[in-house]
């Protein structure tokens, strides 16, 4: 993995819509996927966004990171906000008040956003059926707020509300699995992303633009600040949680699963968990325990797939 | 044509919104303002509507959902009540600094606990400091008039507000009322086409919504506050052209039989009409009673109410709504700032009453007659009172 070169900025499109200058951390792959999110779309695009690390670093007033139409609202509603201007938008071509054309709605959040607090407004704005995108930005765990557990937090991993303390070692629970919540809203497209395969994020989002109706795409960002990790090591921790086994890189087009990245044989999970200092205090077991749990997940997945083909 | 009609108040409402040619409607239920969203989307599935008609999953996220709609240029309607209007309450204050000219009507209902759908004014006097215009009508034909008012009002370019349109729960939205209803042709001489002054356009991108620090903070509430206050001579003029246009004129307050009065009642809402009626059956018998009426409770239409109650010797303030432990109700709160340093200024009776559904009834009036009439004889003016408590029944606190 390490020998493999995946920057590739000459391929990608010239193009930028969230603009450099803005105040997110050193290696933050939370900005890297949104601005790779916004090479894959182009200028025909509407975002909003939740309140959040994304928001705040790019729309410090008089200050803005965007080059295309942006909206913030608040914290848990982005999904509703996005239903909002489809809608708004979808009604005005309609009526003839502005040019038909294509424009995207991507509404954003961050995995606090999504799987806690903003559930209901992702679930909402998902079963409803806008012709939109959701796009949450995992780091697993409340960033903005200072390191705080959510349930998008992985087991063991130590958080300012879920501590490596001497009785109780971090998060206690398992990471809440936000894409298979959205897989049974029956949407058209529902992918994983992570911005250490530009190629593969950008084709998802891509294709979950072009899709008529709702698309969600849940991407691993890795956060240096959060995790205790170098800032230079954001590629490779992508790249390694999708070797070990702890973030599978799949799609679920209208239902039909398909995995990428596939891994043949698994990358012990340490070699990733000991690169991050919120994993510090996990045993051998603790890890080999978890590692365990990851393998029957992707065997899970793989059925997944494999039935997905026989039912061609 | 405007044809008069026998029709449910929140019925009545909906059309209006249609005649509106409202482009989005993003709703939850919420008795009672639940007839209203019904029948919008009965008119958009029938093809009667030509609009977006989004069923959301609560009321936070109507309020979210209407303003992207807003946001993109739509002209937006929606309605709540009560808990409805207070699970909003985040997002309230939002689109109202980001200038949305969204219109909302509140069936104006009780807040929680114990749970009451019967009418008071907890839910919108909770939500005074959200920066909305707010205003009350007391009747199904105004509630329904209001309605193009309201968006003529908050797309002003000289306003761009969103606005609060709110009446009585059941006692006004649940009523069968011979109401005047104007059609889209008739709207469309008063109402034009929205034309947003800032919109989410990929071929002008803005960023709406950033991060205010402590060094815009400020400005920022500033430039929200001027927009308001600055909002209460368009407002009059609108309801002017309102008035010469349909031939039905309201002002930001009314008054009723004040010429030669001793004691004013203060109210808003449908309440005043009872007491309009109590008035006309008392001053027979030599009670020299009058009403003064807040129809723009935000802006608060201070020169107009201080004008309207000039030279009283007595004030009887009716709030629907109080603050446990704190300086009362809201209106006579406001009504005692607006006098406060005035020469001879009128002395405040201040009661709550009405509260979740409890009739306001002659026998009332007649305990806040009895009240005032001791301080207009040179007693000293108590302080505020919920009447109509059982158990020590129009008993002090």
């Amino acid at each position: 993995m390490e020998k493999f070169n995946v920057f590739a900025s000459r391929l990608l499109p010239k193009e930028d819509y969230v603009c450099s200058g803005h105040r997110a951390c050193q290696g933050c792959a939370e900005a890297l996927a949104m601005r790779l999110v916004h090479k894959a779309l182009g200028r025909n695009t509407i975002a909003a966004s939740a309140t959040g690390c994304m928001e705040i670093i790019s729309s410090p007033y008089p200050e803005t990171a965007w080059n295309i139409p942006w909206l913030h609202v608040a914290f848990e509603n982005s999904a509703s906000v996005g239903s909002g201007i489809e809608s708004g938008l979808k009604a005005l071509m309609r009526k003839g008040r502005i040019p038909k054309r294509k424009i995207n709605v991507i509404a954003y959040g961050g995995d606090g956003a999504t799987a806690d607090i903003g559930l209901q407004w992702v679930s909402g704005a998902m079963e409803r059926g806008h012709n939109m995108l959701y796009v949450c930005y995992d780091n697993e765990a409340y960033m903005n707020t200072g390191i705080q557990r959510s349930s998008a937090t992985p087991l063991h991993a130590a958080t300012t509300t879920s501590p490596a303390g001497k009785t109780i070692g971090g998060q206690q629970t398992w990471k809440k699995n936000v894409p298979e919540i959205m897989v049974s809203h029956n949407i058209p497209y529902v992918a994983t992303i992570n911005p250490s395969y530009p190629f593969d994020f950008m084709r998802k989002v891509k294709k979950a633009a072009e899709i008529d109706g709702p698309a969600y795409l849940h991407a691993y960002s890795c956060c240096p600040t959060g995790w205790g990790s170098r800032p230079e090591l954001g590629i490779q921790l992508g790249r390694l949680a999708v070797e070990t086994g702890a973030f599978p890189l799949y799609e679920v087009e209208y239902g039909k699963y398909s995995v990428q990245e596939k891994v043949e044989e698994f990358r012990p999970l340490k070699d990733y968990v000991k690169l991050q200092r919120r994993f510090r205090h996990l045993t051998d077991e603790q890890i080999n325990a978890s590692q365990e749990r990851l393998k029957q997940e992707y065997a899970l997945l793989l059925k997944k797939e494999q039935m997905s083909k026989e039912g061609d | 044509m405007a044809v008069r009609k026998g029709i449910e108040v929140s019925l009545a409402v909906a059309e209006a919104a249609a005649a509106c040619d409202v482009d989005c409607i993003a709703a939850y239920p919420i008795t009672p303002q639940t007839h209203i969203v019904e029948h919008l989307s009965e008119l958009v599935n029938d093809g009667e509507l030509d609009a977006e008609f989004i069923p959301v999953e609560s009321e936070h996220s109507a309020m979210s959902c209407c303003c992207g709609t807003a946001a993109a240029g739509a002209r937006t309607f929606t309605a709540t009540s009560s808990q409805g209007l207070a699970l909003m309450h985040e997002i309230l204050f939002i689109a109202a600094n980001l200038r949305l000219p969204i219109v909302m009507t509140v069936a104006n209902r009780a807040l929680s606990a114990p749970i009451n759908i019967w009418n008071d004014h907890s839910d919108i006097m909770t939500e005074r400091d959200a920066g909305w215009l707010q205003i009350f009508a007391e009747n199904g034909q105004e509630a329904t008039d209001m309605v193009p008012i309201c968006h003529r009002i908050a797309e002003d370019k000289r306003v761009l507000l969103p606005i609060m349109l709110n009446f009585d729960g059941f006692i006004v939205s649940h009523v069968v009322e011979p109401i005047i209803c104007l059609d889209k042709e008739e709207i469309a001489t008063f109402l034009p086409i929205y034309e947003p002054q800032q919109r989410l356009d990929i071929d002008h991108p803005i960023t709406m919504g950033p991060v205010g620090m402590p060094e815009v903070y400020t400005e920022a509430k500033m430039a929200h506050e001027a927009a308001v206050q600055n909002s209460y001579e368009p407002i009059c003029e609108i309801l002017e052209e309102f008035g010469k246009q349909f031939g039905r004129t309201y002002k930001p307050v009314e008054t009723y039989k004040t010429e030669d009065a001793d004691i004013v009642y203060i109210m808003m809402g449908a309440a005043a009409e009872t007491a309009m009626s109590w008035v006309d059956k008392v001053r027979d018998s030599g009670k020299k009673v009058g009403i003064v009426r807040f129809r723009l409770w935000r802006p608060l239409p201070v020169k107009a109410f201080k004008e309207a109650v000039k030279g009283f010797k007595v004030l009887c303030v009716v709030d629907r709504h109080f603050s446990p432990g704190g300086a009362g109700g809201p209106v006579a709160q406001e009504v005692k700032y607006m006098l406060y340093g005035e020469e001879n200024a009128p002395k405040v009776v201040e009661v709550v009453a009405g509260l979740g559904g409890r009739d306001l009834d002659y026998d009332a009036f007649e305990t806040m007659y009895d009240k005032c009439k001791k301080v207009l004889d040179g007693g000293e003016v108590p302080p505020f009172e919920l009447i109509q408590a059982r158990g020590g029944h129009y008993g002090k606190i």
